[in-house]
């Protein structure tokens, strides 16, 4: 029963967001109040209709309801409760019925938060979220209908694989989709402003802080999976560039020049078309992908289920949605009045040649991950592209954009001062070339690859680089009295940006010393035999069977000594899991300062002992650090009250004189 | 030409856009089995418990006549997809199944076979790691092999079947295999 409400208030949701897709924008162009403010109620009550459905679904994982074929083909009653919640995204129907709910989620934000924006651009903008709902919740009611039954319910039901049963893993999904329908927001407000005919920095103010939330959930899913593959493929590795990873990575390129180039908007006046064009490739990438991973286009390690039928449907929403919107811009943007200009040294020109690097690298990416299925339907062959094709191309991209970004936070704006930013950074830039040097020294020459000590040397310029330009700012050196309290002063989107660019730094160490320095050992390993890896002595004491809530483990004791001393216990296990019966790899992680010791036990060897791979990950660590402090940065930056107050009152004001 | 900037976008939108439309008709992965036109693998694959002595998998049970050999498994959601349609192969009679029960716990191989319908002639086991499979080749479950009536493979089909792919693709495939000697 609670089923069919769900069902039910789906349909009803769907009649809602066709109402509020079309009567606003109706009202919008007749200038008719009454019917642009239809828009508001409306994403409040599709909102709840979808909230509803969402919580039928959850209710029926709960309560282990295997009437319902989603619930019997993913969970099972042994399953922990954490992962029968988040088996409500862990497959295709649930995953867009929570997509769908975060979609409605902004829809309701837009009402709450945006009492004062002006009426034409909201009630455009909430009309345009609609149409996207529309598009999604035709898509799940007609192919994928999360409350199909099945007659009769089987006693028990199928499992979640069990390489997903893992918290890491369990939150990726719903931070991911904040990020991807996050910036539908910026989207949405996108086609309103083309609609418009206009762009300001009302527009660029409220996109802002809604482009950054969306950018910082992103990060965070894409933290999340990274770090859960690095801890349970048992590889130690952590990115693969699988098409699905590169899916969620263009959108974040997008997203990153989008944040950026929004700020010239608001500030400067300039770069708009740029930025609305950046807004629907955002959010056209983020569509891309969810077509890439449910069509079956390309072979991924995260397909779902495919079937034809939902491959041609998003095909016709990635069109109608992307197509349309881009064919809108082609006509409106070159009417668009042209902003404030600069000259090419100042930090618009710096911020516009990173926008265009990143932008090349998301270009980069999407055509790697795409060039097996053009190569196949041109009848090239079936090829697939690998990680030399994105490392040789996509990383020499990105070092220009880092060598720009410890200088474009200097630069001034509309006309900057090179030589003297430069001069200002000398001693920074002497001090990256003695640390590469010192770096090649370290790794023997030509032992280790030639990158590492331009790795280092990028990483080190633009982390002082960007220090140097807070101790400027707040006079630490040249009038330390006041320091402090000038520093207190600084407003957070100040503090957002040194945060995330020195996490940035933190990230390209932890990148470049585990890809060229990570030491890696395979072998039998007998009882009590003990291998050296990374300074540390790792001895296989012991192996025992487990048992587990619904899995048997292998479970392995190593003890792990430094200089002869016994230092630490680690316990990776080999599951296997009962339902479905499939085995996973827990790997045992020592983290610290300089890398992470990481051990894997496998199969054991007919001829005595166990398989065991041992590795040390150089700077590991420092990756999610990075990674964390970009996060941080994001939530600092994006706590500025200016975002909070700035667009409201001024459009205020400007509709108050209007 | 400024003009033509702006149009830019859609245009390599609309090029990716008859790309991925093309790209739905094809299967990446189907990757042509190098084992095609050469004899099955040797196995010799012990029965499932509550099938009888005897109605195990080996090499020498697939000559004689034109034969499919399925690849499941009791924990492969896409294989319950495919069930109903190997349970109307068997009941018209088009052609022999037989099935390898792959990386799969026997007890629980045998009981989803007699809780949803049992297709095949023969079932072997093919124990974790699978090496069996990994000899035929099999990149994931459900996988079907066609052999012909001498133990060679002809064709070779990834993923579920449906009434479709049988009917339009297998049996015609099957029926062409059995004309000859």
């Amino acid at each position: 029963m609670i089923a069919e409400i769900g069902h039910f208030a789906l349909v009803l949701a769907l009649c809602v967001a066709l109402v509020q897709a079309v009567v606003p924008l109706v009202g919008a162009g007749r200038g008719n109040a009454a019917w642009m403010n239809v828009a508001g109620p409306a994403a409040t009550l599709q909102f709840l209709f979808i909230a509803v459905a969402f919580g039928a679904l959850t209710n029926a994982y709960v309560t282990s309801d295997f009437s319902l074929m989603n619930v019997a083909q993913n969970s099972h009653t042994d399953k922990p409760m954490l992962y029968k919640v988040a088996g409500v995204w862990g497959n295709h129907e649930g995953s867009l019925l929570l997509w769908i709910t975060i979609l409605a989620l902004f829809g309701f934000a837009v009402t709450l938060f945006g009492r004062n924006l002006p009426p034409g651009l909201k009630s455009r903008a909430l009309a345009v979220q609609a149409m996207i709902s529309v598009g999604f919740l035709a898509f799940i009611l007609l192919t994928s209908n999360p409350f199909a039954r099945l007659e009769p319910p089987p006693v028990n039901g199928q499992g979640l694989n069990p390489m997903l049963q893992d918290p890491g893993l369990a939150f990726h999904p719903p931070f991911l989709y904040l990020g991807y329908v996050g910036f539908s927001m910026a989207f949405s407000f996108a086609i309103a402003a083309l609609l418009e005919g206009r762009v300001d920095a009302a527009w660029a103010r409220w996109v802002r802080p809604w482009t950054l939330a969306a950018w910082v959930f992103l990060t965070a899913g894409i933290v999340l999976g990274s770090w859960w593959a690095y801890y349970t493929l048992g590889w130690g590795g952590w990115w693969y560039w699988d098409p699905v990873e590169n899916a969620s990575f263009m959108p974040w390129l997008a997203g990153t020049a989008l944040l950026h180039s929004a700020i010239v908007v608001e500030k400067r006046d300039a770069l708009k078309s740029w930025t609305i064009l950046l807004a629907i490739v955002a959010f056209g990438l983020s569509l891309l992908g969810t077509f890439l991973v449910r069509s079956g286009v390309l072979t991924s390690v995260h397909a779902f289920a495919t079937d034809p039928a939902r491959g041609v449907f998003i095909l016709l929403l990635l069109c109608a949605a992307v197509g349309g919107s881009l064919t809108l811009y082609a006509a409106r943007a070159p009417a668009m009045k042209m902003g404030g200009l600069f000259a090419p040294v100042s930090r618009e020109g710096a911020l516009l040649l990173n926008n265009v690097l990143m932008a090349t690298g998301a270009a980069t990416v999407l055509l790697g991950t795409l060039y097996p299925l053009i190569a196949d339907a041109l009848n090239l062959g079936k090829v697939s592209v690998g990680p030399p094709f994105f490392n040789a191309v996509f990383l020499p991209l990105m070092a220009p954009m880092v060598l720009v970004m410890a200088a474009a936070p200097m630069m001034s704006w509309k006309r900057g001062d090179l030589a003297g930013v430069l001069g200002r950074l000398k001693f920074i830039a002497a001090l990256a070339l003695g640390v590469a040097m010192l770096v090649w020294f370290l790794q023997g020459g030509s032992a280790g690859p030639w990158w590492t000590g331009a790795g280092f040397a990028l990483a080190v310029w633009l982390g002082l680089g960007t220090l140097w330009d807070l101790t400027e700012r707040i006079g630490l050196f040249s009038r330390p009295a006041g320091a402090l309290a000038r520093a207190a002063k600084l407003p957070n989107s100040a503090w957002g940006m040194v945060l995330g660019h020195f996490g940035l730094a933190v990230f390209i160490v932890g990148l470049t010393a585990s890809s060229a320095w990570t030491t890696e050992h395979i072998q039998s390993q007998k009882l009590g035999e003990t291998i050296l890896v990374g300074g540390f002595g790792v001895t296989l004491k012991s192996v025992d069977q487990v048992p587990g809530p619904n899995y048997t483990a292998t479970r392995a004791t190593f003890e792990i000594s430094r200089d002869g001393k016994a230092i630490d216990v680690m316990t990776p296990e080999k599951r296997m899991y009962r339902q479905p019966p499939r085995p996973t790899t827990t790997a045992s992680i020592r983290s610290g300062f300089t890398g992470d010791l990481y051990v894997v036990i496998g199969d054991p060897d007919p001829k005595g002992g166990w398989v065991t791979r041992l590795y040390f990950n150089p700077c590991i660590p420092w990756l999610w650090a990075g990674s964390l402090l970009l996060i941080i940065g994001g939530l600092i930056s994006l706590a500025d009250r200016r975002h909070r107050v700035g667009a409201p009152t001024r459009a205020a004001s400007a509709a108050a004189k209007a | 030409m400024r003009r033509i900037l702006y149009v830019l976008p859609v245009v390599v939108f609309t090029v990716l856009a008859l790309f991925f439309l093309k790209g739905l008709t094809l299967n990446p992965r189907d990757i042509p089995s190098v084992l095609i036109d050469r004899p099955v693998p040797e196995m010799s694959l012990a029965p499932l418990p509550g099938r009888g002595e005897g109605s195990g998998l080996a090499t020498k049970d697939l000559k004689g006549r034109v034969s499919l050999v399925n690849i499941f498994g009791s924990w492969c959601i896409s294989c319950v997809q495919e069930h109903p349609t190997l349970m109307e192969i068997k009941r018209r009679g088009d052609a022999p199944i037989h099935g390898i029960d792959w990386r799969d716990d026997p007890v629980a191989g045998a009981a989803w076979l007699k809780k949803s319908g049992d297709p095949y002639e023969r079932v072997g086991i093919d124990p974790p790691p699978g090496r069996t499979a990994v000899d035929f080749g099999v990149t994931g479950a459900p996988e079907s092999f066609i052999v012909d009536k001498a133990g060679v493979i002809r064709y070779k089909h990834v993923g579920p079947i449906s009434p479709e792919i049988w009917s339009k693709t297998l049996l015609p495939i099957i029926r062409q295999l059995e004309k000859a000697p």
